[in-house]
């Protein structure tokens, strides 16, 4: 298969990039990891006019904390950079469980976190990674730069909030105000399958309690669920039974599954609430370390 | 040598305008001029005429169309030739030396990891880059290593124990090496 013809332009800048954009009044199309933009254009889903191919800009394949804590993402750091980094999972715990089970190891070396996003797809795991993180995508356009929450930026499935102009330079995490904890749980039924069900679950403690929490659904419902109930009900308390149990419970409440070939209705809700409650129950310890 | 276009209608590449790119094959410099949609895996079947690189799925499932690209497994299913500009390539036809076979390619022979063969040059490179990043791995990580190959003959034990067979013989190598400079 073959894609309907394009021009193909290789800018170095992040700003001859816009400019490219911006010329080509929509037609244009930014190929980041091509993990998901080239097939579609190989089925004919997509058929931009112009490519304009961000893999030759230095300086955007980072993946950092800044001084004050905020972490960020540069736009061709790819899932492996991520998969590979030893010391993320001291730094980003729910980051540093996802990346492993993105798609399979070869889509992994050149698919990116950033591409993962702005591609929108429903059963996406980083949507639910960064919506647990309450994370933001920074969009640069021909006017500067714009801040967009994660759980604003998808407006419907495969769409994104970016003008056409618009290049996403990075994602980024706000600074952490307890000790990090969390962790990302998927259920697939073989490597390189989208999720069944997937829950990112993002902590931040203060000795045994919770003073921060977010928790992503990912492939129970027509998009990524922000489940903000059963994160709520966990700011505040130490993670006893009781209240791990009613976060799992209001966790499976919110997602919206649909039975399909990966499983029944029933059966995604029970992963839900299972794997909430498995990620809760394992980062107990370190909770109780932490006193 | 076959034409460049032979995958596509010719009469949407008549006025199509190509690109130049350099791109380094298994050690060689090549020059060649490409409509920009070429895929990097017809451009090293048909304009290189290395067949050794199979294209399975054309989907981004199988790995059947492995290559190395700058030494990291990509699929060149999904990658256009245009983007292998100013970059290096190794397909299965780089792996052997004048000489003799790479050790994967041993492990391989040896333990019978093939059967119609058709994965199997995207598995020796996937392979390839594990075990240069890793020399001495466990069974777990070759088999994670090769999660995103898909073979529908063998049912994959072979194919783990050539990988870690090629990984004991490099061993052996670099301990002889080894011996060999302390003398
Ligand atoms: C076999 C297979 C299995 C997969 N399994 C999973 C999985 O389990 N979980 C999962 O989450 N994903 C999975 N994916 C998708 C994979 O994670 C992709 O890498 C990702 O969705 C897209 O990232 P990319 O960098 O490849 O983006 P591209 O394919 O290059 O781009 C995707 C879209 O985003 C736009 N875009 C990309 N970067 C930018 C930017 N910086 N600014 C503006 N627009 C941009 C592009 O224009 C395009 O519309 C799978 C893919 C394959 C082929
Ligand atoms: S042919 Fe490229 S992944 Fe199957
Ligand atoms: S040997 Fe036939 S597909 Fe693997």
């Amino acid at each position: 298969m073959y894609p309907s013809r394009f021009s193909y332009e290789a800018p170095t800048t992040v700003k001859e990039a816009i400019a490219l954009l911006s010329k080509a009044n929509g037609e244009a199309k930014v190929l980041a990891g091509g993990q998901s933009l080239v097939p579609m254009m190989k089925l004919r889903f997509a058929a931009p006019q112009i490519l304009v191919d961000i893999n030759n800009i230095p300086g955007l394949a980072f993946h950092s904390a800044d001084p004050d804590g905020t972490y960020r993402i540069g736009a061709l750091c790819r899932h492996v950079d991520l998969e590979k980094d030893v010391e993320l999972a001291a730094q980003q715990p729910t980051m540093a469980a996802a990346a492993p089970v993105i798609a399979d190891p070869i889509v992994r070396t050149r698919g990116t976190v950033v591409g993962s996003l702005c591609h929108a797809d429903p059963q996406g795991d980083w949507a639910s990674v960064m919506s647990a993180l309450g994370g933001s995508i920074v969009a640069e356009g021909p006017n500067g730069r714009r801040t967009i929450p994660c759980s604003d930026f998808v407006n419907g499935p495969f769409q994104n909030l970016l003008e056409p102009e618009e290049l996403a330079v990075e994602a980024t995490v706000p600074p952490p105000v307890g000790t990090r904890a969390g962790g990302y749980l998927k259920l697939e039924r073989r490597i390189g399958d989208f999720a069944t069900a997937g829950v990112a679950v993002s902590l931040e403690l203060s000795g045994e309690q919770v003073v921060r929490a977010g928790i992503g659904l990912t492939g129970v419902g027509p998009s990524t669920i922000c489940a903000d109930a059963a994160a709520e009900t966990l700011v505040g308390q130490a993670l006893d039974q009781s209240t791990i149990e009613r976060a799992a419970q209001l966790a499976s409440d919110v997602s919206q599954p649909r039975s399909d070939h990966r499983g029944s209705e029933a059966y995604k809700r029970h992963i839900v609430a299972t794997f909430v409650t498995r990620i809760l129950s394992n980062l107990q310890p370190a909770t109780e370390q932490a006193t | 040598m076959t034409s460049l276009f032979e995958v596509m209608p010719a009469e949407t590449a008549v006025d199509t305008p190509v690109r130049k790119l350099t791109v380094n094959v298994n050690g060689k410099q090549e020059t060649l001029k490409v409509e920009p949609r070429l895929l990097l895996a017809h451009m090293i079947r048909q304009a290189l005429g290395l067949t050794g690189t199979h294209v399975g799925c054309d989907t981004t499932n199988c790995g059947a169309c492995t290559v190395l690209f700058d030494g990291a497994p990509v699929k060149s299913c999904t990658m256009f030739a245009v983007q292998a500009d100013g970059h290096d390539i190794t397909t299965v036809e780089g792996l052997a030396s004048a000489s003799e076979l790479d050790p994967i390619q041993e492990g391989f022979k040896d333990e019978h990891g093939l059967q119609c063969g058709f994965c199997t040059p995207g598995m020796m490179l996937s392979a390839k880059a594990l075990l240069t990043e890793n020399p001495n791995p466990t069974e777990d990580e070759v088999r994670w290593a090769l999660s995103g190959n898909l073979c529908r003959c063998t049912g994959y034990q072979n194919i783990v124990k050539a990988v870690l067979l090629a990984a004991e013989s490099l061993q052996h190598q670099e301990a002889s090496k080894d011996e060999g400079e302390t003398l």
